[in-house]
């Protein structure tokens, strides 16, 4: 474990907690407030944007306790988002509460997931990788070609999501709900890692043979971090149908599991706090970038022509600088910085 | 029958295109271990190197292609030095994710470069059908089947036979152990991307010939999965046959699909539900080393 200097414990409990000093304890009490307030300081476009950060921190944070923490490589979790959102959205269609049908999504895509879980305990490395990528494409397909189920590719149109009556029909409203949802899953994969489970995830991820060796079933393990991954890909998919209010299958392609893997490694395998980062830095990057093309369009008025191809080939390319030049990712960068503060303003 | 001679015949055509690019990337898997998803994208750039040659610049189409061999080599030095070179040595997630990096970033080039739409080959090949078996089959397919044919052959010979060959190979069966011998690690690396380039080139130079090209194109990099993983991941023979293998059953499936159960569009899947079932029964597939773990 990464101690602090000059934090001493004197019990097994104090050194697993996830907030460990009275100081930390205040920030993300401020934090958690600031956030709180937020959609009232905070513009309509603003808000959607937090708005799509939260959903992207749940996808994230899942596939960072899969890939980053257990070490399964997952490149199907777009497509295990996207059966999150039919269900959901199928549930609601049919008249069942909202928050049963968020809950019904998570349990189905968990099925979903564990099924092309298990060919993980025979496959390792890029074999699993190629697995999924196989899982992705044909669930892609199953989405498209679904019939009554998915719609085919006409889509799904969903009504906001409505809790005992009351709608959150608005942006902001959405914003509380969708946080609530995000902090919960932050708050989920944290207290996991430091379980037993968490442990053999980690151990198994570090050398799978020596796991094995020390009595880590790895089958059950493997596919329970499947199964718990899953289940929050598709309660972030059935937020994200009810938050867009519309589903179709194009949606969920490779490019979407691409794109959350990215947020790991940009954000940082294995850590909550990187997949954080991770999401934010992932949905900011084509906004930062329309933002940009829009202040260049005076100079270059053809750029809006080549935006898509540009945004494309600029996360491509972060992606590659990332790998090469940070590959611990922003978690470690911000690890760096809060050491400089605290020793500030010497080196040592 | 004669619908699904047809769709064998087809089968075989694409499945020599799915040969060329497997056989570049088991060249590099070989020898470097490392995933390349940026296949299909280094097929389109090759692809497009030798359209915008012959179509913008008006060189003569042999000479076209011998330029885009050569920007092959270039491509993947540069490839090889600034990208994966850095990386030797990490986990697996890593490297596939900067060969995915890279597709995008070729994948955003091509466009920025060419524009999305489908670009249409100068006529090189003479366009009156052979008639081989009662059916009509075009000189582009069977210059594609013989030149994949041409190409497995050389390479199978260069691994057998050459130094350099000798050298990858035992670079890929223990680094350190190669290195120690005095093979330069980080040449054979190297060269391993120069040959994988320039077989995709000559691949993309053949669908362009065939089908025209466009921004799409670098799909088919995900259609070499199958076929490396029914061959065998590290074996040339396998790549070549696995191609042609998942060709054929792609098209048939499709055929059957559309015939049977009236499902359109089954041909994007067939391959990789195959896969899936290849990887439950025998996920060395046909030719590859079985990895085996003693503890």
């Amino acid at each position: 474990m990464l101690g602090k200097c000059g934090l001493f414990f004197t019990s097994y409990r104090g050194e697993a907690q996830v907030f460990q000093s009275c100081f930390q304890k205040l920030m993300v009490g401020l934090l958690i407030l600031a956030l709180l307030a937020a959609p009232f300081a905070l513009n309509v476009y603003m808000t959607s944007v937090m708005n799509l950060i939260f959903i992207a921190v749940i996808g994230a944070v899942s596939l960072n306790l899969l890939t980053g923490v257990c070490g399964q490589i997952s490149l199907g979790h777009g497509a295990f988002i996207g059966v999150g959102a039919y269900v959901a959205g199928q549930c609601t269609l049919h008249g069942v509460p909202f928050l049963l049908a968020i809950l019904a999504a998570g349990l189905i895509t968990a099925m979903v997931g564990m099924v092309f879980g298990v060919p993980s305990l025979r496959l390792k490395g890029i074999y699993l990788a190629i697995a999924t990528l196989a899982a992705q494409l044909v669930l892609e397909y199953v989405f498209l070609h679904g019939g009554e189920l998915t719609g085919g590719s006409n889509g799904l149109l969903l009504e906001p999501p409505n809790i005992l009556g009351f709608s959150f029909d608005s942006e902001a409203r959405m914003y509380f709900l969708l946080f609530f949802f995000a902090a919960a899953a932050l708050l989920v994969v944290s207290n996991i890692m430091r379980t037993k489970y968490g442990r053999a995830f980690i151990s198994i991820r570090d050398f799978y043979l020596s796991a094995e060796i020390v009595g880590v079933n790895l089958f059950w393990y493997k596919l329970v971090a499947f199964g718990v991954s899953s289940f929050m890909a598709g309660v972030a998919g059935g937020l994200w149908a009810h938050y867009t209010g519309y589903i179709s299958g194009e949606q969920f392609n490779i490019g979407l599991s691409i794109s959350y893997l990215a947020m790991i490694i940009i954000g940082g395998m294995g850590s909550v706090i990187g997949s954080v980062f991770g999401a934010i830095f992932v949905v900011l990057l084509p906004e930062v970038l329309n933002m940009l093309a829009n202040g260049l369009g005076g100079f270059f008025p053809d750029i809006s022509h080549y935006l898509v191809a540009l945004r494309e080939g600029v996360f491509g390319m972060v992606l590659i600088l990332f790998l090469v030049f940070e590959p611990e990712g922003l978690a470690h960068r911000w690890r760096l910085i809060k050491a400089y503060w605290k020793l500030y303003p010497f080196a040592h | 029958m004669e619908y699904y001679l047809q769709l064998f015949i087809n089968g075989l055509v694409v499945g020599s295109i799915y040969s060329l690019v497997a056989l570049g990337f088991v060249i590099i898997y070989k020898a470097t271990k490392v995933v390349n998803f940026a296949q299909g994208e280094l097929v389109m750039v090759g692809a497009y190197i030798c359209f915008s040659l012959t179509v913008q610049f008006h060189i003569p189409f042999v000479w076209a292609f011998v330029l885009t061999l050569a920007f092959s080599v270039l491509l993947g030095l540069a490839i090889e030095r600034m990208v994966l070179r850095p990386l030797i040595g990490e986990e697996h997630i890593s490297v596939i994710m900067v060969t995915i990096g890279m597709s995008s970033v070729l994948k955003s080039l091509v466009q920025l470069f060419w524009g999305t739409q489908i670009r249409v080959y100068p006529q090189v090949l003479p366009s009156e059908p052979f008639v081989i078996a009662g059916l009509p089959i075009a000189p582009v397919y069977i210059a594609a089947f013989v030149l994949s044919g041409v190409l497995f052959a050389i390479f199978s010979a260069f691994f057998k036979y050459s130094r350099i060959g000798i050298a990858m190979r035992a670079t890929a069966f223990d680094q350190q152990a190669a290195q120690s011998m005095g093979i330069g690690i980080k040449n054979i690396f190297a060269m391993s991307w120069c040959i994988a380039c320039i077989v995709s080139a000559v691949g993309g130079v053949i669908l362009g010939n065939i089908n025209g090209i466009n921004s799409q194109l670098g799909h088919l990099g995900l259609k070499v999965f199958p076929a490396v993983i029914l061959g065998g991941l590290d074996s040339l023979l396998g790549a070549a046959l696995g191609g042609l293998i998942i060709g054929v059953l792609e098209n048939v499936c499709d055929g059957a699909a559309r015939q049977l159960l009236g499902l359109g569009g089954f041909r994007e899947v067939a391959a990789f539900v195959i896969l899936v079932v290849i990887l439950m029964i025998k996920p060395y597939g046909l030719f590859g080393t079985k990895e085996i773990e003693r503890v």
